[in-house]
């Protein structure tokens, strides 16, 4: 039978096994749309942004394990798409993206709402084609989803010109694809991997390093059992928190420029540091001559480009963390290195992560959220929010973390819990955003208020892009250079003292929260905290902002100052002499 | 880290759009191009790319690395050290000579041995099909004496796996 390219669009999708699509129209998109519509089998979610779109797909995707899948139009449908590809993109999500194109005959005469858009996403996804033909579009799409959702997951971007959508053609989808310049080895060396062990088992301080691979590779409670077996205390990056629960015994914390003492000492001072899924990113490694120098590194990665990359590693393996685990697990044996452990946890002891006490400090904040929120998943944006929440928050088997972690992208949270919340519908979700952050797609509001999704969006208010400010305070003398969100023209232009008579902050969160349609509490006092969080956990559907209003001058502690090895940490920090 | 001279072959699909994204890959990593050819093989859903750049053996690694993992890149191998044989087209055209001089140029196209394959009363064009080295050395050789009046197009490297000898 011969069919569209739309229709052959929509059935490739169900084939696919795509339940939920995000989905916003445009002119060179609008035959894709029509075919979907009155579809029962695909949910369609209209977000108000293509950014907000992009991250909402990234939330489903990374909260689900599924192929995150969105639609756009051609032109500026595509550009906005490109922070969202990006930040996907980075931590390695799984997601196909369409956009639509002018078509075949139109590309390169600068139509209407044409661009580029392969030339712009090129460097920032995994693989990105426009159809040119209607008879390749199957293979094409099935390509799309094989490339995304194996090897190292990543983001897979597919223009579809606007005749292409049109033209009528094979109604067939195929079952497989052989791509002969694409064949991701998960296979695990099992030579490597008796090296691996046995520099482990002569070791007298080990460490595991878990990032963000394990979580993706599902490998939880293999780590788990691995660490439990050998007794090695782990340490994990932002995006490998919650590898292991963050409660258990031989958890550390977190390693990097904002991670704890105990775990940047560990890391400095270990004899065998054992990784796995990580990129050894600058922001874990301080300053890189002196990152584990002392150590026989292994490190175990799915992609053969992150192996001595930043660092120079003795012991590669490349292959899936989840598949790496399973073969460590079959000779791993004990260790006798209680001494060592016992002097990480007398580190954890003397210098945990500690704020303030007074007023309603951020620690409080998340812990009252760990509090509440025992089964959730908890979204960040990007900034101090990030970071205090990647300080204090406790994640078992029942939580999860979803955070911009590589491109550090700003309006990430609100749109990435919308995504979390429409492919978890059973679980709780919560967003921790500051007051930039969160008008950087606040637009979103609308798209969780018309979907009922009853998320609990905490707005960390300090009238600043905090951790800037905090870097300029510091770091460059105190100039707070246009960082301040409370600012009018009637402010002294080199303002850097914020005090009682700062204009008010625009815009009022608890107002615009309602004029949206969901529910917006203010809390000013530390005892409020709790129950403005019940109140939110209670909703059944309708979203909740709460804003938190902050001390304005709060910073992330500790900190290792730009250039300082990891063990160099600045612990409290009370302005300049 | 050193930096060295390195010659690589890709093959890659024959698409829209994958000498951009080999070539982005160099940008990315701010590394230069010397010199890049690209031409269909005996499949024609197949290109073969020839290209030499300057790099330490980390970034080369890392480039090589990240040829591997490209969708559209089929097979990468490294030409750095193994017997290939090598080619190079140029063409050099010489102005404004007299007939001494043109008489040292048919001299150096002899002993060169190059073709010259156009001519007037001032001007000879000289095609030598070399190895990068050789035509290097040629330049250097004609800049010497004809600084100002040579004109120069390189076509840049192509190679291939040698079979009994090498010639690089």
């Amino acid at each position: 039978m011969k069919i569209s390219g739309a229709e052959l669009f929509v059935k490739a999708l169900k084939e696919e096994k795509v339940d939920t699509l995000f989905a916003y129209p445009g002119g060179q998109a609008i035959d894709l749309f029509n075919a979907l519509y009155g579809e029962k089998d695909i949910e369609v979610i209209l977000p108000r942004h293509e950014q907000g779109l992009a991250h909402a797909a990234d939330g489903y995707a990374r909260s689900t394990g599924k192929v995150g899948v969105c639609l756009v139009t051609s032109g500026p449908g595509a550009t906005n798409l490109v922070t969202g590809i990006a930040t996907a993109n980075y931590d390695s999500v799984p997601m196909v993206c369409f956009t639509g194109q002018v078509s075949t005959s139109l590309i390169g005469n600068d139509a209407f709402q044409e661009v580029d858009t392969i030339g712009i996403v090129r460097s920032i996804c995994k693989y990105a084609v426009t159809v040119r033909k209607r008879e390749d579009l199957a293979e094409i799409i099935k390509k799309a989803f094989y490339v995304a959702r194996t090897g190292k997951p990543g983001v897979v971007v597919v223009d579809i010109p606007k005749d292409i959508q049109i033209a009528l053609g094979d109604d067939t989808y195929p079952d497989e694809i052989n791509i002969r310049g694409y064949k991701p080895n998960t296979d695990v060396h099992h030579g490597q991997i008796k090296r691996a062990l046995s520099v482990l088992n002569n070791a007298k301080k080990p460490v595991f390093l878990i990032g963000g691979g394990v979580n993706i590779a599902r490998a939880n409670k293999e780590l788990t059992k691995l660490v439990e077996l050998t007794g090695v205390p782990v340490i994990t990056t932002i995006m490998g928190k919650g590898a292991i629960d963050t409660e258990h015994e031989l958890y550390v914390g977190n390693i990097g420029i904002h991670g704890c003492y105990a775990a940047n000492h560990a890391i400095s001072e270990c004899d065998v540091l054992f990784s796995i899924g990580t990129r050894f990113n600058d922001r874990i490694t301080g300053k890189i001559e002196k990152f584990a120098q002392n150590a026989t590194i292994i490190h175990v990665d799915i992609d053969t480009a992150a192996i001595s990359r930043n660092i120079v590693v003795d012991i590669p393996i490349v292959a899936d963390a989840k598949k790496a685990i399973n073969c460590l697990l079959e000779k791993a044996k004990p260790l006798n290195i209680s001494k060592w452990v016992e002097q990480i946890k007398q580190w954890n002891k003397t210098y945990p992560i500690k704020m303030n006490d007074e007023g309603m400090s951020p620690e409080k904040i998340i812990k009252s959220i760990n509090k509440i929120f025992t089964k959730a998943i908890i979204t960040t944006d990007v900034g101090q929010n990030q970071l205090w929440t990647t300080q204090f928050l406790t994640i078992n088997s029942k939580k999860q973390l979803l955070t911009s972690g590589g491109l550090g992208t700003m309006g990430y949270g609100l749109p990435a819990a919308i995504g979390a919340k429409i492919g978890n519908p059973d679980k709780d979700v919560v967003t921790i955003s500051g007051d930039g952050g969160m008008q950087m797609n606040i637009q979103e509001l609308a798209t969780a208020v018309v979907n009922e999704l009853p998320i609990t969006i905490c707005v960390l208010n300090n009238g600043y892009l905090g951790n800037v400010r905090q870097w300029q305070e510091m770091f460059y003398k105190k100039h707070y250079s246009h960082t301040c969100l409370r600012y009018r023209k009637s402010c002294e232009i080199a303002c850097n003292k914020p005090n009682k008579n700062c204009p008010e902050f625009v815009p009022d969160f608890v107002k615009l929260a309602q004029s949206y349609g969901a529910k917006g509490i203010r809390v000013t006092k530390s005892e409020d905290i709790e129950k403005a969080l019940r109140e939110a956990k209670k909703e059944k559907a309708t979203p909740t902002l709460i804003e938190f209003i902050i001390d304005r001058e709060t910073n992330v502690l500790p900190i290792v100052q730009p250039g300082n090895p990891l063990n160099e940490m600045t612990l409290e920090y009370k302005g300049e002499e | 880290m050193e930096n060295k001279k390195r010659w690589i072959c890709l093959f890659v699909e024959n698409e829209i759009g994958v000498l951009a994204r080999v070539s982005g890959l160099f940008s990315s990593k701010s590394y230069n191009i010397d010199s890049i050819t690209v031409g269909t093989t005996e499949d024609t859903s197949i290109s073969r790319m020839t290209i030499c750049f300057t790099s330490d053996d980390k970034t080369f690694e890392q480039i090589k690395k990240q040829f591997n993992r490209s969708v559209e890149v089929i097979k990468v191998v490294d030409y750095t050290d193994i017997p290939i044989h090598m080619k190079e087209i140029l063409f050099i055209k010489v102005n404004h000579c007299s007939e001494k001089d043109k008489k040292e140029l048919f001299r150096i196209a002899d002993i060169f041995d190059i073709s010259i394959i156009d001519y007037n009363y001032s001007s000879i064009l000289f095609e030598c099909t070399q190895t990068e080295d050789r035509n290097n050395a040629l330049i250097k050789l004609l800049q010497e004496k004809f600084l100002n009046r040579i004109e120069i197009t390189r076509g840049g490297v192509v190679a291939t796996e040698a079979i009994g000898i090498s010639n690089r």
